[in-house]
Order: structure tokens, then C-alpha cells, then sequence
């Protein structure tokens, strides 16, 4: 409990104090070539098996034959632009992001790295940190659409290759019924996600204490912890959202 | 001139540092000694605001440092150099970035001043070819030599050094000593050195503090320090090899 209020401490002190914008701007193209680009094939190798096995499996599921084909892929469509695309990214980018974030301001810790910039009168955590966020607030929205798409394609080449719909019946499921609020409320998920991922990672790392053992919990724990703040926070807006 | 009064900070109810007093002169090589644990690196960072004391003063030429507004503090930063025990060098940089980075934060000079101006620093300290290495691929002691050299390059009017010749060979530790030593006459910096290695001690060390847990047992110059009549201190000296063989 008391860590979650120093969370919230934390999160004040990015935004204290910050230096030159100038300072920032170099930085997060930075951290957005590290974060967005470097994440691209292992968000899109995921989503488009999550896409193709999705299909496939709602096939598998639908063997009413009064439940028209096309429904295989609006239920695709549906599920991978609000729950798949969005989550499923996201909690792999936990996995990828979080981790690299945590680690690398956890070792900077441990070797004095950040009392280098607080003696140089630079407030260390909004320097650090603060390009980290609005990089990955910034690219993760694309890298869910970019998911999504990837996601809903790979079921159209898993069912139409398995059979199971043809392309004419995919494309109508498609267009079927659409909401153009899902992409929206994806996109929200996807943004809070983001920051929740980027502040509690680096909120770990910048406060070990110790040697890398600690880095290592310190890597671990931000990944379980994004994980868990994914999952809640994803309840509370589809709860807010979508009812 | 540094001047510390009175410094106290414990941690989680033990003591650490136990009223520190005590001052540091510009042209000066003051070294802080001690066994492992009575708290230099402590004081070393009550001094420099990276750990706030429970009580007691640190005074820069009369400015205290701690009660100071945020902009205040910002200059007297401006005016320190510190050289961290590890180093601190930033991984992502290369070397030259490294030196030049107090310039790109915190200075308005031209792109080929900054460069100008750590390639000035780098030279100084023998590394005027390293500059495109990363951290990595450089020795402990070129780090602590590059390490200096960023703390340098604003020319500071105060500079402190954490062990600045733990994990090195003799000869390079000598090297490093009087590097700072020259520095600190040079340009008549108010230098503080903590060490627990006796060759500095005679090599370098003007004025010598010495702590033992956590309080100032003796402070004097390496001519008397093995007059001192403080039994502590002569048990740290004693311990010493060196020092045993030279009084064979
Ligand atoms: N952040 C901290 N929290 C709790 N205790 C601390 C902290 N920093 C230092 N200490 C304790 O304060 C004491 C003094 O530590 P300090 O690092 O100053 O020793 P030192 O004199 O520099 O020793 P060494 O020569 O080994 O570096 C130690 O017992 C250490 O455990
Ligand atoms: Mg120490």
C-alpha cells in the first residue's frame, strides 16, 4: 500500500523541475526508435497467429449451420480490435518494454549513474524517465493498429487456407455490424496501458537499491505488476466504456 | 573553502555520522580516511546533497548548500565535479559524450566549443584518442580518468573524488593522485578525497580527516599522522603493510 502511494509520489516528481524542452525532444525520438520500431516483429508475429488461431478455433466452435460464415470473422474483427489487439500487445510489450525499462534505469542506479546527472542539478527521474513515457505513448496506439490489422489479416489467410470461410464471406463479416467507437476505445486502453507499463517499470528500476540481483527482481516485478495493472485497468474501462 | 558543521544522519535508528565538523581549504588536497563502514561515502553525501543529514550545515564559501532555494542549489552544483567510486559513466555515450554532457545540460556554448572544450579535458587527463570508445570497452582505470575528466570540464571550484584509486594497480593509482593533486593546485580547487590507500595518504593528502565510526577522531597533515597519539588511527596505519615495512 505504501508503495503504491510512492508510486503516485513517483509519478509528481517527472513532472517537477523538468529541463529544456530542447532536452526532451532528442531524447524521445530516441527512446521512440527503441520502443515503437523495436517492437514491431514480435507485436506483429503475435497478433497475426492470435488472429489466424482465433479464427480458425471460432470455426471450430460454430458448427450450427443457421449461424451464417461471416460471423467467424466479425467475431475476429470484434475481438481483436477490443480485447486481442489492445491487451495481448500490450502485455507483450510489458514483457518487452517494461523489462528493458527496468532494467536499464535499475542498473544506471546501482552504478551511480543517476546520482552523476543529481549532482549535475538535473532532475534525474524527469530526464530519464519522462522520454521513456511519451515515447510509449506515443507509439504503442500505432503498434495496436498496426496489431489489430496484422491480427485480422492473419485470420483471413488462416481460414481461407484452412477452409473454414471463404474470402468473400470474411470480407462481409467484416463489414458487417461495425462500430467505429471499437477503434476508439481501443486506442484509450491502449494509451493508459502505456502509461501504466512505462511509469511502473521505470518506477522499479529507478528505485533499486543493491547490486544486480536486485536489477533483476527489480526487472521481473515490473513485469508482473504492468501485468497486473493491464488487466485491472483493461476491466475498469471496458466496465466504463462499453456499458 | 568547504566548511561542515556539526553532521549528523542515521539510519533506521543507527547512528552514522555522529557530529562531523570541519573545513576544506581551495588548493587543497583533503583526503577522508577511514575503515570500511564509518561512514566517508556518507558524509561524502550529506556534502554533496545526494543524502540529506538529520542535522548540521554544509557551507560553500559561505552559501548553504542545504537550506538554499532550488536555484541556488542548481549554481553550487554547477560549481562541483564529483568522480563517483564506480565512475558513473553513461553507458549509452561514448567517451567524448560523456565529457561533454555537463556542457550540453547546463552551458550555452557553441557546438565546437563543447567539443573544443572536452577534448581539452580528455587530453589533460591522456585520453585525447579514447573519445569515440564506449565505456565498455575501456579499462577500470581510463573510466576513472574519463571520470575525472567530466567532473572537470565546467571547471569546478570544488571536486570530489569516492576511492578514486580502489581496483587499480599501484602505478595507476599514483597516476590518477597526482592528477588530482595538480588539478587542485592548478586551478585552486577546494579538492575533497576519500581513500583508503596509504600511498595517497602520503602522496597527495595536505590536510587528512579521519573518521572512525562515524565520528572525527583526528584531523591533521601526513607529517604528523603517524604522530598522532590517537590509538584508532594508529591501529588503521599499522594495518597498513607498507607503512610496517618503511618503519623496519
Ligand atoms: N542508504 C543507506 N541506508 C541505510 N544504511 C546505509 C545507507 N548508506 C550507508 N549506510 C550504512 O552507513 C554505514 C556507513 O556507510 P559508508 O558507505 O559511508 O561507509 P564507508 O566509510 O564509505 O565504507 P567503505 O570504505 O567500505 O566505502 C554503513 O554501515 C552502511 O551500512
Ligand atoms: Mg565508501
Amino acid at each position: 500500500m505504501s508503495r503504491i502511494g510512492s508510486y503516485f509520489l513517483f509519478l509528481g516528481t517527472l513532472f517537477r523541475n523538468r529541463e529544456k524542452l530542447s532536452v526532451y525532444l532528442g531524447l524521445i525520438i530516441n527512446e521512440c526508435t527503441s520502443i515503437g520500431v523495436g517492437s514491431i516483429f514480435i507485436v506483429a508475429l503475435v497478433n497475426i497467429f492470435i488472429g489466424a488461431v482465433t479464427c480458425v478455433q471460432t470455426a471450430y466452435n460454430l458448427t450450427n449451420p443457421f449461424v451464417p460464415k461471416y460471423i467467424i470473422a466479425l467475431i475476429v474483427r470484434d475481438s481483436s480490435i477490443l480485447e486481442l489487439a489492445p491487451t495481448l500487445s500490450c502485455i507483450v510489450l510489458a514483457g518487452k518494454v517494461g523489462s528493458n525499462i527496468a532494467s536499464e534505469l535499475g542498473t544506471m542506479r546501482i552504478t551511480e549513474q543517476v546520482d552523476a546527472l543529481e549532482v549535475m542539478g538535473i532532475n534525474s527521474s524527469s530526464y530519464l524517465i519522462l522520454p521513456k513515457v511519451i515515447a510509449s505513448v506515443l507509439m504503442f496506439p500505432l503498434l495496436v493498429i498496426m496489431a489489430a490489422f496484422l491480427a485480422i489479416l492473419g485470420g483471413y489467410i488462416a481460414g481461407t487456407l484452412a477452409g473454414v470461410i471463404s474470402a468473400e464471406e470474411y470480407v462481409t463479416g467484416l463489414r458487417f455490424d461495425y462500430k467505429p467507437f471499437g477503434i476508439a476505445f481501443a486506442l484509450i486502453k491502449t494509451v493508459v496501458f502505456a502509461f501504466l507499463i512505462s511509469t511502473i517499470s521505470a518506477f522499479q528500476g529507478y528505485n533499486v537499491s543493491g547490486g544486480a540481483l536486485e536489477v533483476g527482481a527489480a526487472s521481473t516485478s515490473a513485469v508482473t505488476n504492468s501485468c497486473i495493472a493491464i488487466v485491472a485497468a483493461d476491466f475498469v474501462l471496458t466496465q466504463l466504456l462499453l456499458t | 573553502m568547504i566548511d561542515i558543521k556539526n553532521i549528523t544522519k542515521s539510519f533506521g535508528g543507527r547512528q552514522v555520522l555522529a557530529g562531523i565538523n570541519g573545513s576544506f581549504k581551495p588548493g587543497d588536497t583533503s583526503l577522508i580516511i577511514g575503515g570500511s563502514g564509518t561512514g566517508k561515502s556518507v558524509l561524502l553525501k550529506c556534502m554533496i546533497g545526494l543524502i540529506a543529514p538529520d542535522t548540521g550545515e554544509v557551507l560553500y564559501d559561505g552559501r548553504n548548500f542545504l537550506t538554499s532555494d532550488l536555484n541556488e542549489q542548481k549554481a553550487i552544483r554547477r560549481e562541483m565535479g564529483v568522480l563517483f567510486q564506480g565512475s558513473a559513466l553513461f553507458d549509452s555515450k561514448t567517451v567524448l559524450e560523456n565529457v561533454r554532457f555537463p556542457l550540453d545540460m547546463l552551458t550555452e556554448q557553441s557546438e565546437s566549443e563543447k567539443v573544443e572544450r572536452a577534448q581539452e579535458c580528455l587530453r589533460r587527463v591522456g585520453l585525447e584518442n579514447a573519445g569515440d570508445r564506449m565505456p565498455s570497452e575501456i579499462s577500470g582505470g581510463m573510466k576513472k580518468r574519463v571520470g575525472i575528466a567530466r567532473a572537470i570540464v565546467l571547471n569546478p571550484k570544488y571536486l570530489f573524488c569516492d576511492e578514486p584509486n580502489s581496483g587499480l594497480d599501484p602505478l595507476t593509482s599514483i597516476k590518477i593522485d597526482q592528477l588530482i593533486s595538480e588539478i587542485t593546485d592548478e586551478f585552486q580547487i577546494t579538492t575533497v578525497v576519500i581513500t583508503h590507500d596509504m600511498n595517497s595518504m602520503m602522496e597527495i593528502g595536505e590536510k587528512i580527516m579521519f573518521l572512525y565510526e562515524g565520528k572525527k577522531l583526528w584531523q591533521g597533515d601526513s607529517s604528523t599522522l603517524t604522530k598522532s597519539g590517537v590509538k584508532e588511527l594508529n591501529e588503521f596505519i599499522n594495518a597498513n603493510k607498507l607503512i610496517r615495512e618503511m618503519e623496519k
